[in-house]
């Protein structure tokens, strides 16, 4: 975590003296965050207790630990929920890969290369940032559905060919804005000593990129952990489910004793991310910092 | 940072590659050049197309057909704008949603930047833990858009839920909000208000590019700290202000999971949670009416691309861009 000495002292006049109102605004900070994280404690207090104790006691800390919710939401359906970790995991990873790989290519051309009509590709980028993903889904359907992709041999494919094209063109953007950082001189001394704009791509942007690969990487995973429409829409049977569509299996069956295993799960599904930023923290927000990326 | 205008790849693009005749070893460079552009913008021009630009013009002619997934291309009838005119004229579903998206947007988006711009101040003055406090209000950013959390909240705001317990505890009797068809919507502002944590985190940023003389200069001018807010705070972080606003009015408008979640894929209850692109799901993966469906995200593809357009047509009357550059 980050410590409260890594971050400067605010400079300049504007700084409070270490007063009553510093001491005042630190306790309003503090009741906010309680409120933040008061839904969490309670999805995770809630995971924990048995199924009496979720009507009847308001406190956050259970009276009884109740282990046993995870056991029975792992075991609730007929596939183990371990499957649907192992096909989110899968689907996210891939995700990863896809994007890491195609937009930065793209980037490399956007920022670096000249051709004909560069100008007018990068503005229909830029407009395919602003694109609803919801507008598209209905077509995309039918057009993976009448090459046998939904509910095929592989029925990922749908969710992650368009990870493998650069579709997510926020990750470009912020690819072509981290490549206008490195020095054109680097590219220019390399292409003195001979260079061709794919020898200039590996051996002086791709290492060089590698902050904004890690940045893609991260915000990629957990979007796609995240993500639910697209794999609701695309993810037909139960063994293909990833852990948002599985979670939605509980709602279901809104039999009151499912409560505490769906939170249970809900607490296992958030983990991945909760442990990304606990590791990446500092990055996430710089990320979003630099790129105007959503969380 | 966020703000600074979009790069123009044009200033040195194919303008002068046109310019200089490919001639010597310099044209040369540039042909190869003009290839390898093309090679390494392939993957993402194939993007463009297969995944967004055809889909896109089949959606645009499916949207004058009655084609269900069911029937084979062949049999695909053509009915003229009936599905524009069905949409305008005869299906109060529709028009429900457009109101509940709308609201949704019109309560949620300015009180979550309203939070995010509050508790940003509070930090920026705030000299220690900065970077702590910054992480765990970011953290809903980062969770409330998954169904895990979606589900939370729905119990959260049930009859046995925290909220209800927090109520008890001052005597108010609760009732189960997300089955109330008054209160469902509202659950939902308040889980797209806590997670006001991403554009606080850009107001910060912008906050810290104040230059720091001009609140002297107030200062020294008598100014108390609200005119300096409204003065020198205000008019130097509206360009933050206005890309937050655009941001999160386009994110609100297409809200869908926690509204999936809360009704089980139904929009209820009553309809009272039917977002347009729930609804959108609905007419096109339930009911199987995808000419309908490609309709609807038509004219959502339209309205979200006009209301854009007023932000930024509106955006030059009230932001104000301090290098004197004018978008």
């Amino acid at each position: 975590m980050t410590t409260a000495t890594a971050e400067a002292p605010v400079t300049g006049p504007r700084r409070p003296r270490a007063g009553r109102g510093q001491a005042v605004r630190l306790l309003v900070l503090i009741a906010i965050v309680v409120v933040v994280l008061y839904p969490l404690f309670w999805m995770i207090g809630t995971s924990v207790k048995s199924q009496e104790e979720i009507v009847s006691n308001i406190g956050l800390l259970p009276k009884e630990f109740t282990p046993g919710n995870y056991v029975d939401g792992w075991t609730n359906f007929d596939l183990s929920f371990g499957r649907f970790f192992l096909n989110s995991a899968m689907v996210s990873l891939l995700t990863v890969v896809g994007n890491a790989v195609s937009c930065l290519l793209a980037a490399y051309a956007f920022a670096r290369l000249r051709f004909r009509l560069r100008g007018m590709w990068f503005a229909i980028m830029i407009g395919t940032l602003l694109l609803p993903g919801h507008v598209l889904i209905v077509p995309q359907y039918i057009l993976f559905r009448s090459l046998g992709l939904v509910g095929g041999e592989w029925p990922y494919l749908p969710l992650l060919i368009p990870q493998f094209l650069a579709t997510e063109a926020f990750f470009v953007f912020l690819m072509v804005q981290f490549m206008r950082g490195i020095p054109r001189e680097l590219d220019e001394a390399a292409k003195i000593d001979g260079a061709s704009a794919f020898g200039i791509f590996r051996h002086v942007i791709l290492p060089l990129s590698r902050p904004a690969l890690v940045t893609t990487a991260i915000f990629s995973f957990i979007w796609t952990w995240n993500d639910f429409f697209r794999q609701l829409v695309f993810l037909s049977s139960l063994e293909d489910y990833t852990v948002p569509v599985a979670l939605t299996l509980f709602i279901d069956s809104t039999s009151q004793s499912a409560v505490g295993p769906m939170f249970a799960m809900s607490v296992l599904s958030l983990l991945p991310v909760f442990l990304f930023f606990l590791a990446f923290q500092r990055m996430l927000v710089e990320g979003i910092n630099t790129s105007g990326l959503k969380g | 940072m966020a703000l600074t205008t979009v790069p123009d790849p044009t200033r040195r693009g194919t303008g002068s590659a046109r310019a200089h005749a490919p001639h010597g070893v310099a044209g040369r460079i540039r042909q190869s050049e003009g290839l390898a552009g093309y090679v390494f913008l392939s993957p993402w021009l194939i993007g463009l197309m297969a995944i967004t630009a055809i889909p896109m013009l089949l959606s645009l002619y499916l949207s004058f057909t009655n084609y269900d997934i069911l029937t084979p291309f062949s049999e695909v009838e053509w009915v003229g704008f009936a599905n524009y005119e069905r949409m305008f004229t005869s299906d109060p579903s529709y028009w429900h949603a457009v109101r509940v998206t709308l609201t949704f947007a019109l309560v949620a988006v300015p009180l979550k930047l309203a939070a995010a711009l509050g508790v940003a101040l509070l930090l920026n003055r705030a000299w220690r833990g900065v970077g702590l406090f910054r992480s765990l209000f970011y953290l809903p950013s980062l969770l409330g858009g998954s169904v895990a959390l979606a589900i939370v909240w729905v119990n959260m705001f049930n009859r046995d839920g925290a909220f209800n317990s927090m109520l008890a505890l001052f005597g108010i009797e609760g009732k189960p909000w997300v089955n109330d068809p008054d209160w469902a919507l509202e659950t939902l502002m308040v889980l797209a208000i806590w997670q006001f944590g991403a554009p606080m985190v850009i107001f910060l940023a912008g906050l810290k590019q104040v230059p720091t003389e001009l609140y002297e200069a107030a200062s020294v001018d008598g100014a108390g700290r609200w005119r300096q807010f409204r003065a020198v705070t205000l008019p130097m972080l509206s360009p933050v202000i206005f890309f937050n606003l655009v941001l999160e009015t386009i994110n609100g408008f297409q809200g869908f999971t926690a509204a999936f979640v809360l009704s089980n894929g139904t929009g209820g209850p009553v309809d009272s949670t039917l977002m347009y692109t729930l609804n959108l799901y609905i007419k096109g993966f339930t009911d199987l009416e995808m000419g309908y469906a490609s309709a609807m995200a038509w004219v959502f593809l339209i309205a979200i691309g006009v209301i854009t357009a007023v932000f930024f047509s509106t955006g030059r009357f009230w932001v104000h861009y301090s290098d004197g550059e004018d978008r």
